[in-house]
């Protein structure tokens, strides 16, 4: 799949709380095609302090309107900074980065958690292109912490857990009524702990499980080997062999 | 216009991609024209695959960045079997960084190397901060330095690049002694040995600690070093450290190197280079220079 060097405008962006924002993208010409689980990586303008480009997640895409959305949650200066930036500013781009999710048939389950909930739309939309309805499950620590909510519900049935018992829940998304053996796929992506749970419960229930990885990064291409995962074929780049890896892959990870 | 040369090797323009941050090139071939590059370093490869060190392995720190990558690659059997067949035909000098942790190590590789019709030098890294065994060891120690570099130059036949690092207290004397050891080039510098600690959690950012320092943060101390390098020895010096932009490479050039490397910058922008080579052109045609060898070492 073809990578770009491009640059898009910000043509709507919306601030959730203080942790979330996101960013819709508008690129003059036609995108290419984005799989579900694909990141981008993004230019920090005008910080002094942040040199090295920030791997994001894409949430959402819109081949019509040729935009692109990125649901960002503000970790440290990088993402600061970009959670500074306005409507009609420009953003360079590196894209579409790794590999994404497959879009395998039978009872399905997204288990979302934090950001991690981000490439779930787009993951969502994909199956619902197939025919295919899943049960979306999205986690986070209170309700403030789980940003997107009704924008799921057009594509599967939505169930939400809370630590503290604000939406839906209360618990971990592992410990939900909805999350049980009923699947053949369970795709997931959020706190490195939560996956770790899903992927452990997947394997020891014979379901396939794919995890979406977000490791440290540098070039977002596989040349500088920073953002390697312990696969179980030897380290492997989250940004270029995933970051979406079949949980079969990555015994050694989920058990460590 | 900007055509230069490095002992035997002929290169369309003094840019070159340094080893570690530019893959195969295979990585950016959706990005740029791999064919306008002077050369490309492949990643350093070494006797038997490895593994590298355990993540994290960067960290980002001010106009710069710590890695602890420690090798990681196919190592060279793979190389000349596979990697080798998907990248020689391209039009511009592949060159194989060799790294080891002993003599015999990196004469193996080099050996194996040297066979390879399409592969015209190889850069001899014997500064790799990154690894427990070697690397590094042998660069900050004249005698050994020599000594590795007159064994490999015994059996390897093409250009010889020797790649020194920067965490010596005389870069020149180490210069030397490869220069008297045999070795047809110098490139440097390699990362500087540094470290960074996270305070909230109490612990490195890197698993190993200390790692390699790169990008803008190195480069008045990679100007410094070639400046001094190329007034001392009488072979080719390749210059790298921290460079991003054609104003970046003419400072080494101006310092003595007859080429440049382009590292870290890669990471940020995967089509710097192109940017690098086509500033050169036109910093030359804005000054009346029919050809760029008349400004390399004129300070």
């Amino acid at each position: 799949m073809r990578k770009y060097i491009t640059d898009f405008t910000i043509v709507e962006k919306k601030t959730y709380n203080d942790t979330y924002f996101s960013m819709k993208l508008r690129h003059p010409e036609t995108l290419p095609s984005i799989a579900a689980g694909q990141f981008v990586e993004v230019e920090v303008p005008g910080n002094k302090h942040v040199m090295l480009r920030r791997p994001i997640s894409i949430h959402d895409v819109d081949t019509v309107a040729n935009t692109l959305t990125l649901l960002v949650q503000v970790v440290g200066k990088g993402t600061r900074t970009l959670s500074m930036l306005n409507e009609g500013d420009k953003l360079n781009l590196v894209y579409p980065l790794g590999h994404g999710f497959s879009i395998e048939g039978g009872k399905v389950l997204l288990v979302g958690g934090g950001a991690g909930i981000a490439p779930l739309l787009h993951l969502s939309k994909c199956f619902k292109a197939k025919g295919i309805q899943p049960t979306i499950l999205l986690g986070g620590r209170t309700k403030s912490l789980i940003p997107i909510q009704k924008e799921f519900e057009p594509y599967g049935n939505v169930y939400f857990a809370t630590e503290d018992g604000s939406l839906g829940e209360k618990g971990f998304v592992t410990q939900h009524t909805m999350f049980s053996t009923n699947y053949d796929h369970i795709y997931t992506c959020g706190p490195t702990p939560m996956m770790k749970a899903v992927a452990r419960f997947a394997m020891q229930n014979n379901i396939e499980c794919e995890v979406s990885l977000e490791n440290m990064m540098a070039c977002g291409i596989g040349a500088c080997l920073c953002c390697v995962v312990d696969s179980d074929e030897g380290h492997k780049c989250v940004c270029k062999e995933g970051p979406v890896f079949n949980a079969k892959r990555l015994t050694n990870w989920i058990n460590k | 216009m900007l055509e230069t040369k490095i002992h035997n090797l002929n290169l369309k323009n003094p840019v070159m991609t340094a080893s570690g941050t530019f893959g195969y090139g295979e990585e950016f071939a959706d990005f740029i024209d791999l064919n306008r590059l002077g050369g490309i370093i492949v990643k350093g490869t070494t006797g038997e695959r490895r593994q590298g060190n355990p993540y994290p392995r960067m960290a980002e720190t001010p106009s710069g960045m710590l890695n602890a990558v420690g090798l990681q690659n196919v190592g060279v059997e793979t190389f000349c079997k596979e990697v080798y067949h998907r990248i020689k035909d391209l039009d511009t000098n592949i060159i194989v960084n060799v790294s080891g942790s002993s003599i015999e190590e990196y004469c193996k590789t080099a050996a194996m190397i040297d066979e390879l019709d399409k592969i015209p030098a190889i850069e001899l890294n014997i500064s790799c901060p990154n690894v427990k065994k070697g690397g590094m060891g042998f660069g900050v120690n004249p005698e050994m330095a020599a000594q590795v570099v007159s064994e490999v130059r015994k059996i390897y036949h093409k250009t010889l690049i020797v790649k020194l690092t920067p965490n010596v207290t005389n870069i020149v004397e180490i210069a030397k002694a490869v220069e008297g050891a045999g070795a047809d080039s110098v490139s440097l510098i390699n990362t500087l040995l540094g470290m960074a600690i996270d305070v909230e959690k109490q612990r490195p950012y890197l698993s190993t600690i200390t790692g390699g320092l790169s990008g803008p943060a190195v480069k008045p101390v990679a100007v410094r070093m070639v400046w001094q390098v190329a007034h001392a020895v009488s072979i080719p010096v390749i210059g790298l450290g921290g460079i991003a932009s054609a104003a970046d490479a003419l400072e080494f050039l101006m310092a003595g190197a007859k080429a440049i490397q382009v590292g870290t910058a890669n990471f940020i922008d995967p089509a710097v280079t192109i940017k690098i080579i086509d500033g050169l052109e036109d910093y030359c045609k804005r000054h009346g220079i029919n050809d760029i060898n008349d400004i390399i070492g004129i300070i």
